[in-house]
């Protein structure tokens, strides 16, 4: 069984449909780069799968139980947690206490605090400090951090590289590459194609709301997926391999 | 001498004033709700208090503590039924409810106790009228006792937000919902908390209102005035802002009292309108309050 089935959905905002059709299928233990142009619909998707966004049709199934009329805050119990586009800390509260916030009331939680500041050590001297403080970097780590306190089993990663200096966007995928080699699930949305392929083990390219290609990372070529992204074919084509 | 008791007795009222104010604050804070029903919500509990020690031989403190969780349900209650929907059409459509509510509440009151003031003064004892003399100044033993309580329910509130997973989760949900909601946290249920939180606080402030003074069914709408006043003076939606507002308008009252007898309402109002009319005041609009 697959860990997540999205099933034709379609998601709009008013009379502009962002996702038109869209199925994907997720398995347990994959990285998933979802990539396109902008205004592709891959962040309405992830805001979908998450909770965040009401589809128009279609459903959503996490482990096998559909969860499509399930509200984002139960979402994060049963283990997807979204990194949102942007990083959207909350800028009152400090590091810690935006990490701790995602935590709730449960104890026995494999991610603390300090495993989150183990893995972002640029955090570590940041720990009190308020987040409207930090640096793009430091932001995108505490946003990534927080995601991981909700102790998820699929983590959405929503344009983790946006707005972040080129150091910064490495430091970020240095640690995101420990995440992926423990075995966590990733769906991630980037922009850039170079270090989407270099992480993902498949990959799905939107194109204007809907599927254009879909596969493994490995057996595509780069002349397919540029051909995908920018629209250049005339049909749609979808690769079923894997 | 008579200089520095004016001072004393403004920062006496000043907590008074920070009590009622308290969760106005709050439910601006955390959800930019304007409750215009608060100040008819503080005097629901004092008629609640009020008819417990009447029909029984119930004193007023223990009566007050029977009434607060009552408070609490009816916050809670409020939230879910009334505020909810009408939070989702916007901003405005809160402050109708809440007006509408105030109106009916109002004329509820009136319905059930007739338009006779009534007062829980005869029924403390010598609390309410008792003083202790410092240094030839006479203080007024409930004017502590109800400066005490604000500084007790701000602190309370004040650690609450800063220490606990809900005041945490209040804090997040209060600076973005939906995000809040990504991170596992039910927005919904944390709105309803502040709501019952606020209400009881203001439940609390009309007990302390109706010892002082007398109350009938339209005392609600002055009392709101003055909390929205020392909310706006102290910055809305930090509790210890909201203290210092409460005494900045209690002390510009007992000086305008001082002055003239009649200026008493109006110094308060002449503060409140500086403040607006100061730079820090287009700053407060602009921000909008955080926690």
């Amino acid at each position: 069984m697959s860990l997540l089935e999205v099933r034709a959905i379609d998601a709009k905002y008013g009379l502009l449909q962002a996702v038109r059709s869209v199925s994907l299928t997720i398995e347990e233990g994959e990285t998933h780069a979802l990539i396109g142009a902008n205004g592709a619909g891959k962040t309405t998707l992830l805001r979908v799968i998450a909770g965040a966004h009401r589809p128009a049709a279609g459903t959503v199934a996490f482990d096998g139980v559909d969860i499509t009329r399930i509200p984002a805050h139960k979402r994060v119990s049963l283990g997807i947690a979204l990194v949102p586009e942007g990083r959207r800390l909350f800028p009152g509260l400090s590091v810690e206490e935006n990490l701790k916030v995602a935590a709730g009331r449960r104890g026995d939680a494999a991610w603390t605090v300090d495993r989150v500041l183990e893995i972002f050590p640029m955090l570590q001297s940041r720990r009190t400090q308020s987040a409207s403080t930090l640096s793009g970097g430091e932001q995108q780590a505490t946003a990534i951090g927080r995601a991981l306190m909700c102790n998820p089993r699929l983590l959405l990663l929503d344009e983790v590289s946006l707005g972040l200096a080129p150091k910064a966007v490495a430091a970020v995928y240095e640690s995101l590459r420990g995440l992926i080699g423990s075995g966590t699930t990733v769906v991630l949305v980037e922009q850039d194609l170079g270090r989407a392929l270099a992480v993902a083990s498949r990959v799905t390219c939107m194109l204007h709301g809907a599927v254009v290609l879909e596969g493994a990372a490995a057996t595509l070529t780069r002349a397919e997926i540029t051909a995908a992204y920018f629209g250049v074919r005339s049909s749609p084509a979808v690769r079923a391999d894997s | 001498m008579t200089w520095v008791n004016v001072l004393v007795q403004g920062v006496l009222l000043g907590g008074f004033y920070a009590l009622l104010a308290c969760g106005l604050s709050l439910m601006f804070g955390v959800m930019r709700i304007i409750n215009l029903a608060h100040g008819d919500l503080a005097v629901i509990g004092a008629y609640l208090v009020w008819v417990i020690v009447n029909q029984t031989s119930i004193p007023p403190w223990i009566a007050a503590l029977l009434v607060l969780p009552v408070m609490w349900v009816a916050g809670y209650v409020m939230y879910i039924l009334l505020l909810e929907r009408s939070r989702r059409a916007g901003m405005l459509v809160p402050l109708l409810t809440t007006f509408g509510l105030a109106i009916v509440i109002e004329n509820v009151l009136l319905q059930i106790f007739s338009p006779d003031d009534h007062s829980l003064l005869s029924s403390t004892g010598t609390l309410a009228t008792s003083s202790v003399s410092v240094g030839g100044l006479s203080i007024s033993t409930f004017g502590m006792l109800t400066l005490a309580t604000a500084v007790v329910v701000l602190t309370g509130l004040q650690l609450f937000l800063s220490r606990t997973t809900s005041g945490r989760q209040m804090r997040a949900t209060a600076e973005d919902p939906d995000v809040a909601e990504l991170v596992g946290i039910n927005a919904r249920s944390v709105y309803a908390k502040a709501t019952a939180i606020a209400v009881t606080i203001g439940g609390l402030g009309g007990i302390f209102l109706a010892i002082r003074q007398t109350f009938d069914p339209s005392t609600g709408p002055t009392q709101l005035i003055f909390a929205f006043e020392a909310v706006v003076i102290g910055g809305f939606g930090s509790p210890w802002g909201t203290l210092l507002g409460g005494i900045v308008l209690g002390l510009a009252q007992v000086i305008g009292a001082q002055v003239n007898p009649q200026y008493f309402v109006l110094f308060g109002h002449l503060v409140f309108l500086a403040v607006l009319a100061s730079p820090r005041g287009g700053i407060l609009v602009r921000r909008g309050g955080t926690l």
